[in-house]
């Protein structure tokens, strides 16, 4: 079940997460990304070193900010919370807290022959979308560009592209003027989050 | 609609000897003693920076004041909690205040996680000295790598960092191809990486 993941964020995408500045959706999938790869976890964890030292040296007019009253005391060091270990339930946790989902939950909507959609509520003034994406062993999405930056991250199964097999845990990333044609694994298809800036761009 | 304008990159330019640079000193000393001297020292350090960083993101004066005194509450209560290995102070501290922009000021999820709360956030431990030594360290080295990075990629990670720009919102503002954002931001990110690498 756990393979290696083997295909990472961007090192621009992790920089404009880290700072808080990637569109509702793609942050979406970057944390469902990095909830499972420990490796881009620590690498948004460095990156966030960045903007506090760029905040530390900004230079601050408008005077001080006043202390309120101190607390009591500080929170003594609780007993942490027992470590989230990734459950049977296949989507990834901060999705599944967020929207209170469970995998086995979800009320698919066809969309054609072996393709499922279910889409994820964004804040009001968001732009983009936010979506889980079944594809049926064998099938594939109709051939289609983007208008903006895409993420893909996968939650189960596999599926492959010209660009070649994406496994669970990975992420793909498609920009402005690429196009693709993703295929569900021939043996169990595949659950995708995925994340758009824009609209798609079908190819016909 | 208020949208912050990319001022001159030289005013974040990192300080050197700023406060910032002895933060796990302070944060540890927080931790430790929990007096009053240390929590209104917290404020007067690191109040100033947090409430210009939400006045560029459009808050008004009273909001900003609020929203830094709450990023400090925040730290200070946590302070007990901190460790190493979840990050430095100074990131925690960065990482309170743009949650509370993207929360309070942008009105969107905030889908990055403190990292506290990352899944793995095992018992605090307490700060052996030599883990406040390899943090400062870490700071060091990132001050470094920003003090010399090229201007024009300094530009573009402090319009993201501290403007929240996106990439797309950036190659519009400096009418760059959105490719050379992209680029610019990930030869940063490689310097950065590159020079944290034996740091883990």
């Amino acid at each position: 079940m756990n393979t290696p993941i083997s295909r990472h964020l961007d090192g621009a995408t992790l920089m404009s997460f880290a700072a808080g500045a990637l569109a509702e959706p793609l942050a979406a999938a970057v944390s469902a990304h990095v909830s499972m790869c420990g490796e881009c976890r620590d690498q948004v964890r460095d990156m966030a070193l960045v903007g506090a030292t760029l905040l530390g040296g900004a230079l601050a007019p408008g005077g001080r900010v006043a202390a309120p009253v101190m607390p009591e005391a500080p929170v003594l060091a609780e007993a942490a919370a027992s470590p989230r270990r990734a459950r049977a339930r296949a989507l990834p946790a901060p999705i599944a807290r967020r929207y209170g989902l469970a995998m086995e939950d979800i009320e698919w909507t066809r969309l054609g022959p072996g393709v499922w959609q279910h889409r994820l509520a964004l804040s009001p003034g968001a732009r983009g979308d936010l979506y889980l994406l079944k594809l049926a062993p064998g099938c594939r999405l109709p051939l289609h560009g983007h208008a903006g930056d895409e993420l893909t991250v996968v939650l189960t199964g596999a599926f492959t592209d010209a660009s070649g097999e994406y496994r669970v845990g990975d992420v793909q990333e498609a920009d402005a003027g690429s196009e693709h044609q993703p295929m569900g694994d021939r043996n169990v298809g595949c659950i995708c989050l995925v994340a758009a800036e824009g609209p798609y761009i079908l190819k016909g | 609609m208020f949208r912050p304008s990319i001022d001159s990159s030289a005013a974040h330019r990192p300080r050197e000897g700023s406060a910032w640079g002895w933060m796990p000193d302070l944060l540890s000393r927080i931790a430790a003693d929990r007096g009053d001297g240390a929590f209104r020292r917290l404020f007067e350090e690191f109040g100033p920076q947090i409430r210009h960083y939400m006045i560029r993101h459009g808050a008004d004066a009273a909001t900003a004041e609020e929203l830094a005194q709450e990023t400090l509450l925040a730290v200070w209560r946590k302070a007990a909690l901190y460790s190493p290995a979840k990050g430095t102070p100074a990131t925690w501290m960065y990482s309170i205040a743009r949650n509370l922009r993207i929360d309070r000021l942008r009105k969107e999820i905030c889908w990055q996680e403190l990292s506290d709360e990352v899944a793995e956030a095992a018992a605090s431990e307490d700060a052996a000295p030599d883990d406040t030594a390899s943090e400062r360290q870490r700071q060091q080295r990132v001050h470094a790598v920003l003090a010399a990075l090229p201007g024009e990629q300094r530009e573009v990670v402090t319009a993201a960092f501290i403007d929240g720009l996106s990439q797309s919102e950036i190659a519009a503002r400096l009418t760059l191809p959105l490719g050379t954002v992209k680029s610019r931001l990930r030869l940063a990110y490689q310097k950065v990486r590159a020079a944290l690498e034996d740091l883990k």
